[in-house]
């Protein structure tokens, strides 16, 4: 990828090795990563632009959008009013005329503000056109909660997407993800509902300096393990990994399998790890009623119900909406310790070491 | 009724004439075709409104693009669309603009600049403003036209386009279509101001009145609005003021509204002003005036004729196009 180079705002914390012969591997944060991919596809595609609340001169809460206006210029790089619902409408109107917008949510809650805009229009608009309109339109949003932002600063609402037929739900990891997908994102030809956890925001990882993408539709396994399938995304995944370290102690191998896309879901991968392992844990840090958690079950149990040895076991936050002081919402939002306990409980063992 | 001022041969006039005909035709035919149960849901006719779409349309290009509402044959007519795809649509048929996949309501034919017609009230107006602003991040000078009703005019996100479209100095012209009800409530009694195109001043653009039932002068209007918004200079709120004749939809069988209003409008009925303007300062025959309408009576009734020989939709069809193609789009895939 040329061009990224000399204006880049970030560069590599120095941390990275070289990789396989394919230019350097950094260490990026998550917000470093997709800022990253948000120039390469601007410079790629003239008709990439991102509209949000503070996302030019400040780039965004979170820096997501740094130095794109310096670069793009105020045509494609849109402060725009504090209207989340038009900000929505007007990257589907931009997409049904052969743009690419990219909008921002500077909180990933005003999603209820643009409900109509995506689910009514954006996921719709092709399929009521019989199929000969294409609405090629990103909405980003950041996942606030877990930091004391309150009730409503702190939904994880994918689920309403992934409910909501025409739309793609992405909700990346790692900084190698979130660029990769987003890169995804912006090519595709369909509206996608881009989810990025705010604490993962400063989360380091490696990033080569190539023009790569993660594709759409492909789970990862993030690690091997062969008791028990655990299956998540975005923070949830990192919940994952820290308790199947716990329980590497005590003998027990988790395999953490990260969807990264929500919709389409790749079914296949949990279904060959279910095979495997025969048992399932599910999370999600979503409220638990009509969450991804939920539908994941179901998912399972439709194609692969025999390969189960015992119930599944969902880890989800509670239904409340999200409280503010520390130990509540510690309370309400699920803990490494609950996977620990959901894994115990599904292979039918005492909790151990609390 | 306005005398055009811009030069027009008498053959854009019957054009426009010929326009208002189809709409009313075609209109008339859809609610006959909604009783013999060969339209679905509902369809909502845009009788007694023609002058609106057809006038502004006429200050448009075959470029420029347009969004419409739950009313929107008209606005499909006026902006070009094939009366025969539109009559396969709503009917449900394979041969229809969207294949029979969206209905009266959803008409959608980007060949043509219709961006699609949109059954959420006001739905629209943000969607006028990004298309507008994506047409000329890629350097083209088209303009779009969002059409609107006066029931429209009190949602919110109408306000945040407008302000949105205003701040952008997007390509867009806004013509509110006022004919004083929103199925059973009256402007009057939903709306702040009484004249709505008043708005306009909080979003610092102009805002213009125009008797809704004058085409001629709905298109000078429209041009002069069109040519701001193409000159860069931001968009205009036309406000139209008019009326339908026929109840709100189809399927709506009761209506409030007082038989006295609707004779008084009647008498304003736009295709007879025009008519009576073309035979009378315009030297039109009237034997010709006659032929364009029994040329809309054919268009109208050959459109149905192609309907209704159009096949219908297969069930396993139904999931077709859900998603666009992509290389994730494999059979089984999708949650
Ligand atoms: C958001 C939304 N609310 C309500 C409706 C139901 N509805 C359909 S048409 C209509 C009245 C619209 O009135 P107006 O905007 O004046 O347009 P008109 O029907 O008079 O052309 C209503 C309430 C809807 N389709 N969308
Ligand atoms: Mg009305």
């Amino acid at each position: 990828m040329s061009g990224v180079g000399s204006t880049e705002p970030h560069k590599s914390a120095g941390a990275g090795s070289a990789g396989a012969g394919v230019g350097a591997v950094r260490e990026l944060t998550m917000s470093e990563a997709l800022n990253e991919a948000l120039h390469e596809e601007m410079e790629r595609d003239p008709t990439v632009f991102v509209v949000g609340e503070d996302i030019a001169a400040m780039g965004g809460l979170f820096q997501v959008t740094s130095g794109l206006l310096d670069r793009f210029g105020p045509q494609r790089v849109i402060d725009a009013p504090i209207s989340e619902a038009a900000q929505a409408g007007a990257g589907v109107g931009a997409a049904l005329v052969g743009c690419r917008p990219v909008v921002e949510l500077q909180i990933a809650d005003f999603v209820s503000l643009v409900m109509d805009q995506v689910v009514n229009h954006a996921g719709k608009w092709r399929y009521m056109s019989g199929g000969r309109v294409t609405v090629p339109f990103v909405l980003r949003g950041a996942v606030s909660s877990g930091i004391g932002m309150a009730a409503q600063h702190s939904q994880t609402l994918e689920a309403w997407f992934v409910h909501a037929p025409g739309l793609v739900v992405i909700m990346p990891s790692t900084p190698y993800d979130a660029k990769g997908l987003l890169k995804s994102a912006i090519r595709d030809d369909n509206p996608v509902v881009f989810l990025e956890k705010r604490l993962l925001y400063s989360r380091r990882g490696p990033v080569p300096d190539t023009d790569y993408v993660v594709p759409i539709g492909v789970a990862e396994i993030k690690q091997e393990g062969s008791h028990v399938t655990f299956v998540s995304y975005a923070q949830g995944v990192h919940l994952g990994l820290q308790a199947a370290r716990q329980l590497a102690r005590e003998g027990i191998e988790v395999e953490v399998v990260d969807l990264r896309t929500l919709k389409p879901l790749d079914i296949q991968t949990v279904v060959a790890s279910v095979s495997k392992t025969g048992h399932l844990v599910v999370a999600t840090e979503a409220a638990r009623a009509g969450s991804m958690a939920s539908e994941l079950v179901a998912r399972v149990c439709d194609v692969a119900f025999d390969a189960l040895r015992a119930a599944p076991v969902r880890v989800t936050a509670k239904d409340t909406p999200m409280p503010y002081a520390a130990p509540l919402e510690r309370a309400v939002l699920p803990q490494v310790e609950d996977v620990v306990d959901a894994v115990n409980q599904v292979l039918g063992r005492v909790p151990v070491g609390r | 009724m306005a005398s055009p001022t811009t030069t027009t041969s008498v053959q854009q006039l019957e054009h426009l004439l010929l326009r208002m005909w189809q709409i009313r035709w075609f209109e008339l035919r859809a609610m006959e075709l909604f009783e013999e149960k060969l339209i679905r849901g509902s369809v909502h006719p845009y009788i007694g409104m023609e002058a609106i779409a057809v006038g502004a349309c006429a200050a448009l290009r075959e470029d420029d693009y347009i969004t419409s509402t739950h009313r929107g044959h008209g606005h499909c007519v006026a902006k070009g669309l094939e009366l025969k795809l539109m009559m396969a649509e709503i009917i449900g048929r394979e041969d229809g603009y969207c294949r029979g996949r969206g209905g009266s309501m959803h008409i959608t034919a980007m060949d043509r600049g219709m961006l699609g017609a949109d059954a959420i009230v006001a739905g629209s107006s943000a969607i006028a403003v990004g298309a507008g602003h994506g047409l000329r991040l890629q350097g083209r000078d088209s303009v779009v036209v969002c059409f609107f009703g006066d029931g429209a005019s009190n949602q919110g996100i109408l306000h945040e386009a407008c302000n949105l479209a205003a701040v952008l100095a997007a390509p867009v012209v806004y013509v509110c279509e006022n004919n004083e009800w929103a199925i059973s409530t009256p402007v009057t009694a939903s709306t702040s101001v009484s004249n709505i195109a008043d708005r306009a001043a909080g979003y610092g653009f102009p805002g213009v009145i125009v008797d809704g039932n004058d085409v001629l002068a709905m298109r000078d209007v429209a041009a002069e609005a069109v040519a701001r918004a193409r000159a860069g200079e931001g968009p205009t709120l036309i406000e139209a003021k008019s009326y339908r004749i026929t109840p709100h939809s189809a399927a709506t069988k009761t209506d409030l509204r007082p038989p006295e209003e609707l004779d008084a409008w009647r008498a304003r009925d736009p295709i007879l002003r025009f008519s009576r303007y073309l035979t009378g300062e315009a030297g039109v025959e009237p034997a010709r005036l006659e032929e364009i309408e029994e040329q809309a009576r054919r268009d109208v009734e050959e459109a149905v004729e192609f309907a209704k020989a159009s096949p219908r939709p297969e069930p396993e069809a139904a999931l077709e196009d859900v998603y666009a193609p992509a290389d994730w789009l494999t059979p089984g895939r999708l949650a």
